[in-house]
């Protein structure tokens, strides 16, 4: 059993148990429901909607490296630096050459989970950086040393008394219970790292190939102080995040606000286009766009699965997915959570250590019905279980499909199977077998019935 | 006309009554019904553990038991989904992959059935008590079903339909999934469970004998009085 499945099984168990954070995280994504689909009310046609984002980010992907490109060659003659990195090891050196060369020391963050993905805070960190994170919900995951519950709500699992106290506890700030007070008690704090420190890193939730710009979305403002007010400013992005035009985004951010936190629009928009300008008033002097590979082009190779590459990162699949719901974000083990990260993990971190994410899920669908840019979800955990069983199969595992196949091949031997099974039950449910066991211990089975329905047939023939 | 029936691995060893009930209303309205008893499984436990190859074997071996039926009805609409929707999944590439389609569009879940197929919601069931109808995924989701069972659900005499909450949230089955983690299916079961309880109904019916294992399971195994039933015995009760 490798380690990630240990832990896995032993997070998940945990968490499955905790009734209590269950039913607040579904008290929570209620709210979420609600206001969703209230939004979805006003698209003239929702599904048309996916169609047309599925379309421009099907585009956007299916010509990655000339999209990449034009992206490239229009945000550098704006005066920007693009980077590639081939993976986290080399993302992560690019960045920290970049705050060497500018000769910072405090770094500010916007919300980013491709920094989560290289885990760069660490390797900031061990280099004498301060790295603080402006988001709140990061901002205080980042206080509880615990990595973000959610891609999109990074802290929907905290209750507000949790928040007050481990504020109290880092920043000395009376109790309260208002979610207004405990917002401005981390932007007072904030307030200052802003304009102290040398280097701005963020996210980008699209790079615009026709006019070379990076699009953010956020609802607090952070990003765009983050943006705005340090020297250097590095973005890091996944090579997917491209789309090919402007008019692509009118689309994209009404739905990634709608699908993902069930807004009409994400508060705040801004799209930055480079370095600050003569003349111009604010903005840092030098503007890094970093784009990682990561093993996203071993999955671009992939026509099966290529469509995860789509993923807007809006959150919804996680906000539907009844596995999410009941186990928490922590107990996977990702830098993505719930349905797309089950799909995702296992391309960027390995099949052999992640297929087990694919095996924990009952196949439901609902976040194949929720993806606004129409992921085929439920299918790509399936098309893993299948591609882990080609590569890694064990032995017993194999043996026992093998067997079940031959059973099923022969009527009579299933039958008689059948038979001796239902005969069997009364002493087959006090041994310790495998699935029959798991099963009983919280459910029972219905009294096997005397005889199987091909046994009875022949009795109701007219 | 006349009907093949399709009846899952499980039902036939351990609820034939449900594949008898659908026998009995399918042959209420004037159709001949068949059994083909060189039928098994559909191939789905290892179709989703990921042993395509032995699925594909299944689905070879249903292309023939069901060669030249008229229409293929299961009371599953989990194995149904595994027919129409995933048979040609596994056989891609295959010469039979178009015998696979044409099987998949003539087999049809039994509610299914008789909405869409023959036109019929009323099959003149009596029932007295209070029901709730619990959407499989499958039915939902891959074949695109939700009026079809409530529709003929309100047809039947004395039946008063109410829905749940957590209405298309799954049971937490989901095959092998129910026992490899069960820690999580219980979870889900337990959500699931509670919603329908809510409901104050005495029945809780569901195309999909597979998650009223897990319903049934659940709720007897916390002492709660509710029965579950599959659609079939309600339509066949009188």
């Amino acid at each position: 059993m490798s380690r990630p499945l240990r832990r896995f099984l032993h997070d998940a168990t945990v968490a499955s148990a905790d009734a209590p954070q269950r039913d607040f995280l579904r008290k929570a994504l209620g709210g979420y429901y609600a206001s969703r689909d209230t939004q979805k009310a006003r698209y003239r046609d929702w599904e048309h909607a996916r169609d047309a984002a599925a379309l421009a980010k099907w585009e956007a992907v299916g010509d990655l490296g000339r999209h990449l490109a034009d992206f490239t060659a229009r945000f550098e003659s704006n005066g920007g630096k693009v980077h590639w990195a081939r993976d986290a090891a080399e993302a992560r050196s690019i960045i920290l050459g970049i705050c060497r060369e500018a000769g910072a020391r405090a770094i500010i963050k916007s919300k980013c989970m491709t920094t989560e993905e290289i885990h760069l805070n660490d390797a900031l960190e061990a280099e004498g950086y301060g790295v603080v994170e402006s988001d709140l919900g990061e901002f205080i995951q980042q206080l509880r040393k615990e990595p973000p519950f959610h891609f999109v709500f990074p802290c929907m699992h905290l209750r507000r008394e949790v928040i007050s106290d481990l504020f109290t506890r880092h920043l000395g700030s009376a109790a309260t219970d208002s979610p207004e007070e405990l917002t401005m008690i981390a932007r007072r704090h904030l307030r200052q790292l802003y304009v102290d420190a040398d280097v701005g890193i963020s996210g980008a939730n699209f790079l615009v190939a026709e006019t070379g710009q990076v699009s953010i979305t956020e609802n607090e403002g952070n990003a765009r102080l983050t943006c705005a007010l340090p020297r250097v400013h590095i973005a890091l992005a996944g090579i997917e995040k491209v789309v090919a035009r402007l008019d692509d985004l009118s689309v994209l951010l009404p739905m990634l606000a709608t699908a993902g936190a069930g807004q009409p629009m994400t508060c705040y928009n801004t799209l930055y286009a480079g370095p600050r300008a003569p003349g111009e008033a604010d903005g840092p002097e030098a503007f890094h766009v970093v784009l990682l590979d990561n093993r996203r082009t071993a999955l671009l190779a992939d026509p099966e699965q290529r469509d995860s590459l789509h993923c807007i990162r809006c959150g919804a699949c996680l906000n539907v997915c009844p596995i999410f719901k009941n186990i928490g974000g922590l107990a996977y083990g990702t830098t993505y959570q719930g349905p797309i990260g089950s799909v995702l993990t296992p391309h960027l971190r390995g099949l052999k250590n992640w297929n087990h994410l694919s095996g924990a899920s009952s196949l439901c669908g609902a976040c194949t019905e929720a993806c606004p840019v129409r992921i085929d979800l439920h299918h790509h955990l399936l098309r893993n279980r299948r591609n882990a069983v080609r590569a890694h199969g064990g032995a017993v595992d194999r043996v026992f499909h093998r067997l079940l196949g031959w059973v099923f091949a022969h009527p009579r031997v299933f039958a008689l199977g059948g038979s001796l099974f239902r005969r069997t039950l009364p002493l087959l449910r006090r041994l310790p077998l495998p699935y029959l066991r798991p099963w009983l211990r919280s459910r029972d089975l219905p009294a096997p019935p005397a005889r199987s329905f091909r046994e009875q047939w022949k009795d109701v023939q007219p | 006309m006349r009907v093949s029936l399709f009846i899952p691995c499980f039902v036939d060893q351990l609820a034939p009554r449900v594949g008898l009930a659908a026998a009995q209303v399918i042959r209420g309205l004037g159709h001949e019904v068949e059994f083909r008893e060189a039928q098994t499984c559909c191939g789905q436990p290892s179709f989703n553990a990921g042993h395509w190859q032995v699925a594909r074997e299944s689905a070879l071996r249903a292309l023939d038991v069901f060669r030249g039926a008229e229409a293929v009805v299961g009371p599953s609409a989990s194995c149904v989904a595994m027919m129409r929707k995933f048979y040609p999944e596994v056989l891609a590439g295959h010469p039979r992959l178009e015998e696979a389609r044409e099987l998949g569009a003539r087999t049809f879940e039994f509610g299914e059935f008789l909405v869409r197929r023959l036109g019929v919601t009323d099959v003149g069931a009596r029932l007295e008590g209070v029901a709730t109808y619990h959407d499989g995924c499958h039915g939902l989701r891959e074949l695109g079903l939700r009026a079809e069972a409530r529709a003929l659900l309100g047809a039947v005499r004395g039946l008063r339909l109410v829905e749940a909450a957590e209405g298309e949230t799954c049971c937490g089955f989901g095959g092998l999934f129910s026992v490899k983690y069960p820690m999580i299916s219980t979870a889900m079961a337990q959500v699931k469970c509670e919603a329908l309880a809510r409901t104050g109904a005495d029945l809780v019916v569901s195309s999909d004998p597979s998650c009223l294992l897990q319903i049934g399971g659940y709720l007897s195994r916390e002492g709660k009085a509710v029965r579950t039933v599959h659609l079939a015995e309600v339509l066949a009760a009188r």
